[in-house]
């Protein structure tokens, strides 16, 4: 199966260097870490950067709507160490924000436009944050769990 | 001072060579492009939050109407997906992951084969498409005996496949692969050899390795480029450790590479084929898996290398019998958002072979 | 020829008998073989569009048309009656007198090329002392008809089409002039049907093959066929100049470029291949054949070539054109001029 990051490590570091902003997150895939937003970016430079981990790629980022936040999963892979991490970030139900990582990787521009267009997460900082695949008159974040289905 | 005044021209939605429903605004300094924006979204559906009320058996259909030139990749990629969430991956039958392992490898020639077509078509080779629509056409035809349809499968299932092989389909595959070596040499001969193919490809809208993987190129794209990674190797899932295969890389990331690395793909595909055949084993083609699909609470992400990229599925279940999210990372839709970027500084018309280069399939960037 | 001769030398009498003046009979006689023309190219029409077909079918291993008629020979025909019935559409921003005009002028000049291109001996209809001056010369007019599709229609593809257009067609007119000049100095005359005398005994292919190959790529880009088809250049530019058009203003386009296409053939047959002397002592075949057979080989070429190569980018056609066609025809023309002089040196 996938080889996983020593995560009690890796936060650890991550702590020690830009002050408790990390920590393990446990569920069922064993392979994720909570990331406070403010830090994201700074962690996530640190993380495709450190030879260490050296996570070039960024496979997935997605947003899901849970009962009690949302909670933006970027989804790393090492192309030298083969190992995998999944970084989440749980933001405000009423207001969520959290800074854009497409300083880090391009790759994230699209898919952050996606996740603002769909779940109405504002990714601050992003450089053209707009609808992307729907219109631009569009009224609403269908993929939040409150959004009604109009058929 | 002479001034000239840029033009501007919207490229699509409906133009010859925008392979689908895509749109693209391009400022023109004579015919050269100085800015492009990407417009997405003409063909979305919803397909994520249909996946939302549908069961999880249910939504397998919309699968092929992702990437609908490669629709067994996509079943197989969210069929795994799920089997990984329920933990059954190791009660697949052995014939059953033969069987998909086949069924995935003449699916990727068949996408490869459009990709050589719609390449050639948009270099203006009419007749080059022709012959890469002739051997897609035939594995379409294989695809068919085995699931009823060409292009919109429904033949994966969780724990195995809908159906066993049909007979006399091994005869078929053996006289294709005897058949497709020669196909993909006339591929060389009609457009890949040709000077003015060369001269319109080569060194025309290179991606660096720095810039591939900083835009999330993956599959082919991210290889032409002098990545060497596949999952099918890197990480083998289903019987992919038990084949013997190159991963084709080329250096300089440029049209010409990107076609040559999927040119080849076909041929390693072939040589998988080939190995399945001999290796496939006797047996049942499905496990026991539960009526009712009811996934424990949990979440998954797993990738397949599709035929565009990697193809990811990040499901999110909460024990119920329809997902609570599911995401789907489409390649494409990351491999276009580099557009922009290359087109730059292009020829309007090296734009377009550009940009059919990169493999684009509207149905899985809009989703 | 003789038969065609007689043809009309009857018919003037027959008109002179009515009572006509013999400016009237020549007027008349004049109109009938302009129809004739018109009815020429227009018949070509359905072969070349039935060849073109059949041809890119066997290129692209199918079968093309085979429902209608005889192997699909009567799809054209119903086209035809199908195009006519479509909607004439002319965009409301459109420049639109230019926009009614410019397929006309294009076909106009089709027409006006066969003024001096002989069929066969005598089957000319004014056997001008300049003629393959006067046929380059109109030639070169295609180009207003493509810039005046292109702008008129205000649509960018078209207007780049028709930008692309003037800068490919007044390029390659230059090396395609020059490759036709070895000719004309090696036979002295600009008449045709001279030109035609002087290959008796051997065709101009074979001293002057470097030219003979030179107008052909020059040809190529002068009739806008594939791979020099970037005026229409339908992977970027939908359709280039005429993507406005439709019904049959866009019909007339398809039937002048297929007109100045047997237009250029034949003058390659014409100048190179010998005219409608039979080769090899092949007389029992009438002359007139002979000359249609080479028409349909040049054709045949232009069509391998369509079919077989991708297009060229603009900037490549360009360089090719100025910075090898160019010097080359220009070397050819020295090397024939040369070759000329010392032959007249040795022969006295």
């Amino acid at each position: 199966m996938d080889k996983i990051v020593d995560r009690e490590a890796l936060v650890g570091e991550l702590n020690q260097k830009f002050g408790n902003c990390a920590e393990v997150f446990e569920d069922n895939t064993n392979q994720s870490i909570k990331v406070k937003p403010e830090k994201l970016v700074e962690v996530m430079q640190e993380l495709r950067d450190n030879p260490k981990y050296d996570f070039k790629v960024l496979m997935n980022l997605n947003s899901v709507d849970y009962p009690e936040n949302f909670t933006v999963v970027y989804h790393l892979n090492s192309l030298t160490h083969l190992h995998k991490l999944t970084v989440k970030v749980e933001l405000d139900k009423v207001n969520p924000q959290v800074p854009s990582i497409t300083s880090v990787w391009n790759a994230a521009n699209v898919q952050e436009r996606e996740a603002y267009d769909l779940m109405g997460i504002l990714f601050t900082g992003h450089p053209n944050l707009k609808r992307i695949l729907l219109v631009d008159d569009f009224v609403g974040h269908p993929l939040r769990k409150d959004w009604k289905m109009q058929a | 001072m002479l001034k000239t005044q840029e033009l501007t021209l919207n490229l699509g939605p409906h133009h010859p060579s925008t392979h689908g429903v895509f749109r693209c605004v391009l400022n023109l300094e004579g015919e050269y492009i100085t800015k492009a924006v990407n417009h997405l979204g003409y063909l979305h559906r919803g397909i994520e939050k249909l996946a939302e009320s549908r069961t999880y058996t249910q939504f397998i259909p919309y699968n092929g109407r992702l990437d609908y030139v490669a629709g067994m990749l996509n079943e197989w990629a969210y069929v795994m997906a799920v089997e990984k969430l329920m933990g059954i991956t190791e009660e697949i039958p052995e014939r059953a992951e033969y069987i998909r392992v086949i069924v995935g490898e003449l699916q990727r020639i068949a996408s490869h084969g459009i990709y050589f077509a719609s390449m050639a078509l948009d270099v203006a080779g009419a007749s080059a498409w022709f012959y890469g629509f002739r051997d897609r056409d035939e594995v379409l035809d294989l695809l068919e005996m085995v699931s009823g349809q060409r292009l919109m499968h429904n033949y994966m299932r969780f724990g195995g496949v809908a159906a066993d092989l049909p007979d006399g389909f091994m005869n078929k595959l053996d006289k294709l692969l005897n058949k497709l070596p020669a196909a993909i040499e006339e591929y060389e001969g009609i457009l890949l050899g040709n000077e003015i193919f060369r001269a319109r490809t080569v060194g025309v809208a290179p991606v660096s390795r720095e810039m591939a993987l900083d835009y999330g190129f993956t599959g082919p794209n991210l290889r032409a480029s002098g990545v060497d990674t596949d999952l099918r190797r890197d990480e083998p899932y289903s019987v992919y450790d038990r084949f013997k295969f190159n991963v084709p890389v080329r250096q300089n990331g440029d049209t010409f590479d990107r076609v040559i690395v999927r040119i080849e793909e076909m041929k390693e595909s072939i040589k998988i084929i080939r190995q399945a055949m001999e290796g496939i084993p006797e047996g049942p083609v499905m496990a026991k898996v539960p009526k009712v699909i009811k996934p424990p609470v949990g979440e998954v992400y797993s990738r397949l290398e599709n035929a565009k990229g990697h193809l990811g599925f990040h499901i999110v279940s909460d024990g119920s019998t329809k997902p609570y999210r599911l995401r789907i990372y489409s390649p494409c839709f990351v491999n276009i958002g580099i557009f922009p970027e290359m087109a730059k500084g292009l020829h309007l018309m090296d734009a377009v072979v550009a940009l059919a280069s990169l493999d684009i399939v509207l149905g899985e960037i809009d989703r | 020829m003789q038969i065609s001769n007689t043809i009309a030398t009857g018919l003037k009498d027959w008109l002179m008998g009515m009572g006509f003046s013999a400016t009237t009979t020549e007027m008349i006689a004049t109109a009938v073989w302009t129809l004739a023309v018109i009815l020429f190219i227009l018949l070509n029409l359905i072969v070349l569009v039935w060849l073109e077909r059949k041809f890119s079918a066997f290129f692209q291993q199918r079968r093309g048309p085979n429902r209608l008629g005889p192997a699909g020979f009567l799809q054209f025909p119903v086209d035809i009656v199908k195009v006519l019935g479509k909607e004439d559409i002319i965009p409301a921003a459109a420049d639109k007198p230019v926009f009614r005009i410019a397929s006309i002028t294009l076909f106009i000049t089709a027409i006006l090329a066969w003024a001096v291109i002989p069929l066969g001996e005598g089957m000319i209809l004014e056997d001008l002392n300049i003629g393959i001056f006067y046929f380059i010369a109109i030639g070169s007019t295609a180009t207003i008809s493509l810039l005046m599709g292109g702008f008129a229609s205000n649509n960018k593809y078209s207007l780049l089409g028709g930008m692309r257009t003037v800068a490919q067609m007044i390029s390659y007119e230059i090396p395609m002039v020059f490759s036709l000049l070895g000719v004309i100095m090696m036979v002295g005359s600009l008449r045709l049907s001279d030109i035609v005398k002087a290959q008796e005994h051997m065709w101009f292919i074979i001293p002057q093959g470097i030219a003979f190959i030179i107008y052909f790529i020059a040809t190529v880009a002068e009739t806008n066929r594939g791979p020099f088809d970037l005026a229409e250049g339908e992977q970027e530019l939908v359709a280039g100049y005429f993507t406005e058009y439709s019904g049959i203003r866009y019909a007339i386009w398809m039937i002048a470029e297929y007109g100045n296409l047997v237009a250029v053939s034949t003058i390659a047959s014409i100048m190179f291949l010998g005219g409608w002397n039979a080769p090899f002592g092949l007389t029992f075949i009438p002359p007139f054949l002979w000359l249609l057979i080479k028409i349909y080989f040049m054709i045949f070429l232009f069509m391998w070539v369509k079919w077989t190569y991708p297009r060229i980018r603009i900037d490549h056609l360009m360089h090719f054109g100025w910075k090898f066609l160019i010097p080359v025809s220009l070397a050819n023309i020295l090397v024939t001029g040369v070759g000329i002089y010392i032959y007249r040196m040795i022969t006295g």
